[in-house]
């Protein structure tokens, strides 16, 4: 476990305001959830979860398809889609699109994919100003750090730390009454809405058959962001995509349900282009990117692949044991939780923390949440085994790699080297040597399944040098 | 290029090659129960309510302008295109501004004013939501900017629900830019899980069923 892994886990088991505030916000979700799923206020769950799995699947299996669909019907409406490799592509795009139009303030609204590629710091750095709107991101952006949790990003927050960041970062009056801080949010945020030049969003939905674009939020923001500014971006993994907008049927039940336990959020989004003729208000641009970012990386493993089915609830998170204890923050990449213990290992690289699939009892209560069916437990066991493949290959390798130095060192010190080369051939199998008993090479443990594939020829009784200096 | 780039690596993985056709997705079972209309207006507003929306039900127009007058007297308000509200006498009531069709004007009337006036191109009854379909008579920011938001529909506009809407509307990009779902006051729970209302949209929210 790597130092700092393990570090985040006992400060946040040490401090026991943090833990209540984690146990009591997921608790209060988890409760939500369970509630709006009973069997007597939705006798379909199963059945819509088997329908959302049996989609994803089809999608997934059928992406390079549904991509090119999705794409077709963007431009057909007079939108653009870019596909990105990864975080640069995205922020070279933004940056060319925003010296293009003279654009200087972006609005964005919450996504996990943004976060991902850091996309805020790419355009900060380069002199842009990239302000979160949701409340949640807003405080954390404020305080430079990461999400806490996918659907409530500042859960680990008390009312005062908002209130000392707020007094310190936007010079206002100590407030610590909720009401009026994410008042004081709202006008500060309502000003940028209004005097944004681009509004960046996510999206929790890519419609292949519409070409569009659908969005979940509370607040409003994301209504605003896709609405007030005369550009439009929506950042998107490729793994977003469902096939037609009938299929929301399905997801949008599951979504809010198990996410904050609402039937639907307060707004639901289907965007697909700017404004069309007529239209009073609304974007004049629209532009879709498609982000791959580790995704395709992931997709030739027909047994890990499922985990491109995510729609983002966070339900596993609230439901997780081990998130529940040990938080966020703990969790070496934006996405945190069980759904975070899969994917990281699949975007970044298993060795980005060769721990993370561990990290967990295997107890199975957030596949059993999830409204997609991701078999999560069955997916930390197949990186475990590939975690343990990579270090046994690991171990070979610093072993070889110990021997060639050896090697080396001798090859460069000729006396040595003779010495050496006496040794083994006194040591030879059926020579008439001096030395006795010693085992063949390839008897001795590593060296016997290095030789396994390779030809060691027997020493000579005389080697070339003595030849040559009794010529 | 990523874009080729990546479809190749997509395809690749996943054994397929270009232009390879595609079964069917699997099928969506889609339930519209039969509800008769009286029901859905209480199921749609004991949803809403439950939100801490408000609702009134105006036998006449008449009647929903009479509503509409006394709940935004004193205020200004903004109100869409929408001829539905022509017909109820709305949009001429003193003190709001309707016929607006310019895009800078039109955000800056909604910057400032009290109430937003909207109709809404349905209602899903099982969950209390508008559905507002952006055009020439819906501006997106008319329910959105204004503190308080109010929705003037008449009865046959309620659906039952989401699968009666994708089964009316099985792909809104065809009629709009833009559609939305609207249910409930604008909201956030993101300090210490509190509830709050009106963050970014409106915190007030007002359903006026016509019929």
């Amino acid at each position: 476990m790597s130092v700092e892994f393990e570090e985040k886990i006992h400060n946040t088991l040490a401090d026991s305001n943090l833990q209540l505030a984690i146990y009591t916000a997921t608790g209060r979700l988890k409760d939500k959830r369970t509630e709006t799923v009973a069997s007597d206020e939705l006798p379909e769950y199963q059945e819509l979860r088997t329908q959302a799995n049996a989609l994803k699947k089809h999608t997934i299996e059928n992406l390079d398809y549904y991509l090119e669909e999705f794409e077709r019907n963007v431009e057909a409406h007079g939108g653009k889609v870019v596909y990105a490799k990864d975080g640069t592509e995205v922020a070279d795009f933004v940056l060319k699109l925003a010296k293009e139009r003279g654009a200087r303030l972006i609005v964005k609204s919450k996504s996990m994919t943004t976060e991902e590629v850091d996309l805020n710091e790419r355009l900060e750095h380069n002199g842009l100003e990239s302000v979160e709107t949701d409340l949640g991101e807003y405080i954390i952006q404020l305080a430079h750090e990461r999400p806490y949790h996918i659907v409530a990003p500042a859960l680990h927050m008390t009312r005062y730390q908002v209130a000392d960041l707020f007094t310190k970062r936007l010079n206002v009056p100590r407030e610590t009454v909720i009401e009026k801080q994410t008042a004081i949010a709202r006008s500060v945020l309502r000003q940028k809405f209004l005097a944004a030049d681009i509004g960046i969003s996510g999206a929790n939905f890519l419609v292949a058959g519409s070409g569009a674009v659908v969005l979940v939020e509370n607040e409003g923001n994301i209504r605003l962001t896709t609405s007030a500014p005369k550009i439009h971006i929506a950042v998107a993994g490729i793994e977003k995509m469902i096939p037609r907008a009938q299929d929301l049927a399905v997801f949008l039940k599951l979504l809010g349900r198990s996410g904050t336990g609402q039937l639907l959020t307060v707004y639901t989004s289907f965007l697909s282009s700017a404004r069309r003729s007529g239209e009073v208000d609304g974007p004049d641009e629209f532009y879709v990117v498609l982000l791959d970012n580790g995704r395709t990386r992931l997709l030739p493993d027909r047994g890990k692949r499922q985990s491109l089915y995510c729609i983002r609830c966070g339900a596993c998170l609230n439901t997780c044991p081990v998130y529940r204890k040990i938080g966020g923050h703990s969790f070496p990449w934006v996405y945190s939780g069980p759904i975070g213990a899969i994917i990281t290992p699949q975007f970044m690289g298993i060795s980005h923390e060769p721990k993370l699939p561990f990290a967990s009892s295997l107890c199975g209560a957030c596949s059993e949440v999830c409204p997609v069916k991701i078999d999560i437990p069955k997916v930390l066991l197949e990186l475990r085994s590939d975690v343990k493949k990579a270090e046994v290959r690991d171990h070979r390798n610093r072993l070889e790699k110990l021997a060639f130095r050896a090697f080396a060192w001798l090859m460069t010190h000729p006396r040595l080297y003779e010495m050496a080369g006496r040794l083994a051939a006194a040591a030879a199998p059926g020579s008439s040597g001096w030395i006795r008993g010693v085992p063949a090479p390839m008897n001795i443990g590593p060296l016997r399944a290095w030789l396994s594939q390779r030809d060691l020829p027997p020493a000579p009784t005389r080697s070339f040098r003595e030849m040559w200096r009794r010529r | 290029m990523s874009r080729d780039n990546i479809l190749h690596r997509v395809r690749t993985a996943l054994g397929r090659s270009a232009g390879q056709v595609v079964a069917d997705p699997p099928p969506v079972r889609i339930r519209i129960p039969v509800v008769d209309i009286e029901q859905r207006i209480s199921t749609m507003f004991a949803r809403i309510e439950a939100l801490a929306g408000a609702t009134h039900r105006a036998a006449t127009p008449a009647d929903a302008r009479a509503f509409v007058a006394a709940a935004i007297e004193g205020q200004s308000a903004v109100a869409s295109n929408a001829p539905f509200l022509a017909e109820c006498g709305i949009a001429t009531l003193p003190g709001v501004r309707s016929g607006v069709t310019d895009r800078e004007e039109l955000r800056a009337l909604c910057a400032t004013a009290d109430v937003g006036i909207t109709s809404a191109d349905y209602v899903l009854a099982d969950t209390g939501s508008l559905v507002m379909i952006a055009s020439p008579r819906e501006a997106r920011l008319v329910s959105l900017l204004p503190p308080a938001h109010i929705a003037v529909v008449p009865r046959d506009r309620i659906l039952t629900g989401l699968d009666e809407l994708f089964t009316i509307l099985p792909n809104p990009a065809e009629v709009t830019s833009s559609m939305v779902l609207i249910t409930g006051p604008s909201r956030t729970a993101d300090i210490e899980q509190i509830l709050v209302r009106g963050v970014h949209g409106p915190g007030r929210i007002t359903v006026v069923v016509v019929g």
